[in-house]
């Protein structure tokens, strides 16, 4: 026991003798909360419309005021040829181009119905799925508008209509920020545990200081615990920063127990020490760790489902994600913060990160002593 | 010229021997390639949704088949009462429920006017307004179907046509981003650490006092990468285009000297940074933070850059790998001509020429010093 507490003392004076440490360990948090989730903004607003009018009918303006005035779609070009529209699509200034044939309002009028060019620049798939549904919405409010207007309906309306009321919960003002700001607290804390622990158990390696502290009483269980420790309690730190700054800058208060991350992430922060811990055994450079645990975080982060949903991967990648702690993480770091989710609707995850934990700590012993 | 090859053979032996890094170096873009274009997506399809049918008759159950044949939602629970609602959305994998309130097909018979209202977890806006939006287009189709005998008057039919990219596939978008961001990872990350790998255990001195010139000394150890990358754009461009099935739809000559230049481009980003470190660890975090980042979150490509603030938006003019994104989107999916991106490749050219410029002066400046 008091091998540890000498142990841990040592890691703490190592740690903080180099200012380069500290400084990342301060700047990391308030570099990445502070710029990703102004960069990581997914919300599709702004989208560019280009309108090639062969009509030039009064129907027609109104409907260009009508889709404009939404907010969400702004007019960019108005043109009389159709290959002039796509210029833009191809400098990428237009995301929507509307064109309107001849007679529009003429056969609107006389056959009923009238159809209406609708092209979307598609080389960002998310983006113009969105936006295609705002026009359409917009264009169907506008169809009931003219109904109504042109049609006198008689006092008793045969047509039966189904009312449809939107509900919005968790995130009423829908802030992307609120929902990226959970997950990407998730990922500065991964950062932290896995790659400082792991480039600091290489560092001995690389130094040969680790056969001095082979050849000393001190035993593989206490070394390993005498590692993990101190960046376990760095860790919580890392997340506390986190969280004062989602709630001093972004106005973020978790809706469930504070208590409750913090028991999630004890666990997070093993399973993530111990594949750091992991990784170490496996290299013997600095840089190879970088280099390696570099590629792990890609694979690991994209797989978390922090940028694209975990719902629309397919069955094997989804699976995947059930072996990747991120995932675990940012799903419940999201479901506390922001619906306030209790303990027993996260306790499946702990228990996963406990197997995770359990795994990966034997695996990287065993390794350890092999190679000692 | 003899001796400079001589240079380049042993830096290409130094890479071979370490057979780790190559590995990662090769597996990296065929790893990420296989990630985006298979697993990542960001269309909305079967989430799980749960219905509160307070009503249980023929109009509701007619609905309800409707809501479940859509390739959009899977039906995850029926619920009982509106308690369960929030319960349900905390354990988390419940994105959307439908509330029928009871007596709707009676409503909707007698007084032609029924409500149903749409709760989404709005924890993501966007995927909330998807679901909602799903929801109520299958819920207005309905609706229609119920008069069909009549003829709506005075339509507006949307055509619509998604141009360039009909299925929607986030891959078209993601491909041109992983050839950027691996070109620079390689490029720029592996030539400084090289460079200043050198320095740190003192081999430049012994390099710099052979009879070649001390600038094909460093030109000799960017060689290798650019080979590495080389390879790597083919075995990107092979993957997507026969397992992804992203067309290259310009001319593939032109993408690849496009690409050359990228390359060359992050080479001397890669000289810049290391005429600076003076560390291996100094020359990795002065990548990643200074250039790998960036290129991440300012490219357009995972970030969109529209929603950015302004100062950021200005910011990402000086990104190098924007430049290549929209050269790379325009020649592979829009199929466009060297006339369109003209402009894009001369802001590269400039930009390649200013950091050779810098990085040669430094080096120079060193020389006379050492």
């Amino acid at each position: 026991m008091n091998n540890i507490r000498t142990l841990i003392r040592k890691e703490f004076s190592q740690f903080f003798r180099d200012k380069g440490n500290i400084r990342m360990l301060l700047m990391m948090p308030v570099i990445q909360l502070l710029i990703l989730p102004f960069a990581a903004n997914y919300e599709v607003k702004n989208i560019n419309l280009c309108v090639v009018d062969h009509d030039h009918s009064p129907q027609v303006n109104q409907m260009i005021q009508k889709i404009t005035s939404s907010g969400y779609i702004s007019l960019v070009g108005y043109v009389e040829r159709y290959d002039e529209a796509l210029k833009l699509f191809e400098q990428d200034k237009a995301d929507i181009i509307i064109e309107i044939l001849p007679h529009f309002e003429e056969n609107l009028i006389k056959n009923n119905e009238v159809s209406l060019a609708v092209s979307v620049n598609a080389v960002n798939g998310s983006r113009a799925s969105i936006g295609g549904q705002y026009l359409q919405e917009i264009l169907r409010d506008y169809n009931q508008n003219i109904r109504a207007k042109w049609i006198q309906f008689p006092k008793f309306n045969p047509a039966p209509i189904i009312q449809i009321e939107r509900a919005y919960w968790y995130n009423p003002t829908m802030n992307y920020k609120h929902f990226m700001v959970p997950g990407i607290l998730v990922i500065l804390l991964t950062m932290v545990g896995a790659n400082m622990s792991a480039l600091n158990f290489v560092k001995e390696k690389e130094l040969g200081t680790i056969e001095q502290i082979n050849v000393s009483p001190i035993k593989k269980y206490e070394f390993i615990l005498g590692k993990l420790i101190p960046f376990w309690i760095m860790g919580q730190v890392v997340l506390s920063i986190g969280l004062s700054i989602a709630y001093f800058v972004y106005g973020i208060i978790p809706q469930g127990s504070v208590f409750v991350i913090y028991l999630f992430s004890s666990f997070y922060l093993l399973v993530v020490l111990a594949y750091g811990l992991l990784i170490s055994t496996y290299v013997s450079t600095q840089q190879q760790t970088m280099l390696i645990s570099f590629f792990f975080m890609m694979v690991f982060i994209l797989m978390s489902g922090l940028y694209t949903m975990i719902d629309s991967m397919p069955p094997w990648a989804q699976f995947v994600t059930k072996l990747n702690p991120v995932a675990y993480f940012v799903k419940v770091n999201r479901m506390v913060i922001m619906k306030g989710s209790k303990l027993s609707d996260i306790l499946p995850s702990i228990y996963a990160m406990i197997i995770m934990a359990t795994v990966l700590i034997s695996w990287a012993i065993l390794n350890y002593r092999k190679k000692a | 010229m003899k001796q400079f090859w001589v240079f380049v053979k042993k830096e290409i032996l130094h890479i071979l021997r370490d057979k780790q890094t190559l590995f990662v170096l090769i597996g990296m873009p065929v790893a990420q390639i296989l990630i985006f274009g298979f697993a990542l997506s960001n269309e909305v399809k079967n989430s799980n949704i749960a219905i509160l049918d307070q009503s249980k008759d023929q109009a509701t159950e007619q609905l309800i088949h409707r809501i479940e044949s859509s390739r959009y939602f899977d039906i995850k629970a029926y619920l009982n009462s509106s308690d369960q609602i929030e319960a349900c959305f905390r354990k988390g994998d419940v994105r959307l429920v439908i509330v029928i309130p009871s007596n709707f097909e009676n409503e909707l018979q007698h007084q032609h006017k029924a409500s149903i209202q749409l709760i989404a977890d709005a924890t993501d806006p966007n995927l909330g307004t998807t679901l909602v939006a799903y929801a109520s287009a299958i819920i207005l189709n309905y609706q229609n179907e119920l008069l069909v005998h009549q003829k709506i008057p005075y339509t507006i039919v949307p055509e619509v046509k998604m141009i360039y990219n009909e299925q929607l596939k986030a891959s078209y978008n993601f491909v041109p981003g992983v050839m950027a961001m691996i070109l620079l990872l390689v490029c720029s990350l592996m030539t400084s650490v090289a460079i200043v790998r050198e320095k740190e255990l003192g081999m430049m001195e012994v390099l710099l006092v052979s009879p070649l010139n001390p600038f094909f000394v460093v030109i000799s150890k960017t060689i290798p990468y650019l080979f590495i990358s080389i390879f790597n754009i083919v075995s990107i461009l092979i993957l997507s285009y026969f397992v992804l099935e992203v067309p290259i739809k310009g001319s593939l000559w032109l993408l690849m000297a496009e690409s050359i230049l990228f390359i060359i481009t992050s080479l001397s980003l890669g000289l810049f940074v290391s005429s600076n470190a003076k560390t291996q660890t100094s020359a990795m975090f002065g990548t990643l933070i200074g250039l790998f980042m960036p290129t991440l979150m300012f490219s357009g490509f995972m970030f969109p850059i529209d929603n950015m603030p302004l100062p950021m938006q200005i910011l990402t003019n000086i990104i190098p790998s924007k430049w290549y994104f929209i050269i790379v989107k325009s020649i592979m999916i829009k199929g466009l001509g060297f006339i369109s991106i003209w402009k894009e490749t001369l802001i590269l050219v400039c930009f390649t020429a200013v950091m050779i410029f810098i990085s040669v002066k430094k080096f120079n400046k060193r020389l006379e010093i050492a």
